[in-house]
């Protein structure tokens, strides 16, 4: 079986085909790179995305935050629910932890400066 | 604030912030920023997906993060900046009106201007949608600055129109926060977004692309209702019988950004119809000596990684006009051929040295074709490309040997292979 698949971790996008044997992967083609095939093998067996978003700090301002490392893409909407839980004391910094082991061990970081 | 400047830098986002750097780091360390918002990044402090950077540090960063990569540097170097002020009008003498509620209105005098104002969203008068004008029509950066900035989700049921990279964006982060996006249409035959958003923001939320569809109809008194979508035809008009109603109660439109170019214009500073930013040399100055633009507002760039270098090379030409002064030119015009939209740099200087780099869109989606830079008849570049895309900012080097040769204008053109 074949897949087509856009490779997201560039903004070339490549398209790569990936041919399928059950659960096998026999080729890959079509990746400008290395990032691309990694990215390919991780798609067809356990998609996976960053997500981004924002929390409220308790002074009302919104903090932009991500998470550390791609988790499942099938688990993203809990992840969210999780994200809009988070009140953050202020000042936060870019890079600071604000909720560990979001998900798969995952952090959720602050991706802004908050005085 | 003083009222002289070496060099006067007018907006605080990415392009005027690496300006600023580059300016510094040449020689010149008397600079002046000038942003209208509250605080410096411009427009990125609202992007806070990732996929910043990946050129440029080689990691996939926030708007934010990227932001502040240049905050800091600018920072380092204590350069001034004034925040909520605003640039009301520039002369051609370099004169620069601010206003801000601190000290009200006053004039700045700079040896040097750097343009950095980026762009902004078309707005709905272009769009030319019947029906009455309801609540619930917002441009996709306007929902986003709602959304990521004040934390308010502006509808539940959207529809989006125009395919653009905001437009994506938004569709995604309007999902994530629990609003269902039904569709996206787009009255281009392509989207003029990348292709990976295209994969992370619809594909993977299951949201429909129309392509060569557009809103016909909006409905709705108060608020928005609904909409209808309908397909156009090779001349962008809708074609009867293939209506499709969808029950929404917000639209959003991405259709396009224009170069904020008020003050260029009021400085007399020659624009091209192209770009609808100024014409430029290959060190980004304009027809005007001393006054350089760089980022959004010269051209609409999708990657902010271009701007980053883009307003490097801006920035370090205002310090070398400050330190030097005005140049000796000799002049080798760069036009548009077939299927090419326009170029940039409109202008070369070929007693400035070193190689320029191309900057270039194409008119409509091509496969397999070449496209080339010609000079006096003969290829002086030439790149093949798989597929080439109008949303996809194409780039050609011309190298210092290759320009030293070249006395005739300089023609980038495109063609499909045999
Ligand atoms: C709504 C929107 C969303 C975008 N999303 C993305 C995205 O997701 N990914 C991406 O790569 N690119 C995105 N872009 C493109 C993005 O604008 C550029 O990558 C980059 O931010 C351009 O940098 P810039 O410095 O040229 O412009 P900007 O970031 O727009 O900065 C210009 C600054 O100048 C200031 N300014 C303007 N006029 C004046 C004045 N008269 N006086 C004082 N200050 C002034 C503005 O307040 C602003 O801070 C988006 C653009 C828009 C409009
Ligand atoms: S395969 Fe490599 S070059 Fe192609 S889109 Fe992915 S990361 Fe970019």
């Amino acid at each position: 079986m074949k897949k087509t698949l856009t490779c997201i971790e560039c903004p070339l996008g490549c398209e790569i085909e990936v041919t399928m044997n059950g659960d096998e992967i026999v080729s890959i083609v079509g990746n400008g790179c290395l990032r691309g095939k990694a990215y390919a093998e991780n798609e067809v067996t356990c998609p996976k995305r960053v997500v981004t978003s924002t929390v409220r700090a308790e002074n009302g301002a919104l903090v932009p935050v991500k998470t550390d490392a791609p988790v499942k893409k099938s688990e993203m909407f809990e992840i969210m629910q999780k994200i809009n839980a988070v009140k953050v004391k202020l000042p936060v910094k870019i890079g600071d932890i604000l909720l560990e082991n979001i998900s798969d061990g995952a952090n959720l970081i602050a991706t802004g400066n908050e005085e | 604030m003083k009222k002289n400047y070496d060099i006067v830098i007018i907006g605080g986002g990415p392009a005027g912030l690496a300006a600023a750097v580059a300016a510094y780091d040449n020689g010149v360390k008397d600079i002046l920023i000038l942003e209208r918002e509250e605080r410096l990044g411009g427009i990125l402090n609202q992007c806070i997906h990732n996929g910043f950077g990946l050129t440029r540090f080689k990691e996939s960063l926030s708007g934010p993060e990227y932001a502040a990569r240049f905050i800091d540097e600018v920072q380092k170097r204590q350069i001034e900046v004034c925040t909520q002020t605003t640039v009301l009008a520039l002369s051609k003498e370099k004169q620069v009106t601010v206003i801000n509620s601190a000290q009200g209105v006053f004039t700045v005098q700079a040896k040097s201007v750097v343009l950095a104002m980026g762009c902004r969203e078309r707005s709905r008068g272009a769009l030319n949608v019947a029906g009455s004008r309801p609540a619930g029509i917002y441009s996709a950066g306007t929902a986003q600055k709602y959304v990521n900035i004040k934390g308010y989700l502006p509808g539940k049921r959207v529809v989006i129109l125009g395919s653009g990279d905001i437009g994506l964006i938004m569709a995604r982060r309007m999902t994530l926060e629990g609003a269902k996006v039904l569709a996206v249409c787009e009255i281009m035959p392509y989207s003029s977004g990348l292709k990976r958003n295209i994969a992370q923001c619809l594909d993977d939320f299951g949201i429909p692309l129309y392509l060569s569809h557009t809103i016909t109809k909006i409905e709705g008194e108060k608020r928005v209702t609904g909409v209808v979508v309908s397909k156009v035809d090779e001349n962008k008009r809708p074609i009867a019988g293939t209506e499709m109603h969808f029950d929404c109660d917000t639209v959003l439109f991405s259709v396009g950004l224009i170069p904020e170019n008020e003050l260029t214009k009021m400085a007399g500073i020659e624009l091209s119809p192209k770009t609808r930013g100024a014409v430029v040399y290959q060190n980004r100055e304009t027809d005007t000596d001393g006054v350089f633009a760089c980022g959004n507002v010269l051209q609409v760039h999708d990657l902010v990684d271009f701007v980053s270098e883009e307003a490097e090379i801006a920035g370090k030409a205002a310090a070398q006009y400050v330190l030097n002064g005005a140049k000796v030119r000799e002049e080798i015009s760069v036009n548009t051929g077939n299927n090419i939209s326009y170029v940039l740099p409109q202008k070369i200087d070929r007693n400035a040295g070193g190689q320029v780099k191309l900057f270039f869109r194409v008119t409509n989606t091509f496969k397999n074709c070449t496209i080339t830079a010609t000079s006096g008849g003969e290829v002086i570049a030439k790149r093949k490309k798989r597929i080439a895309v109008p949303g996809e900012m194409e780039t050609l080097l011309l190298t210092e040997k290759t320009l030293a040769g070249i006395n005739d204008e300089i023609v980038v053109s495109l063609e499909v292979d045999e």
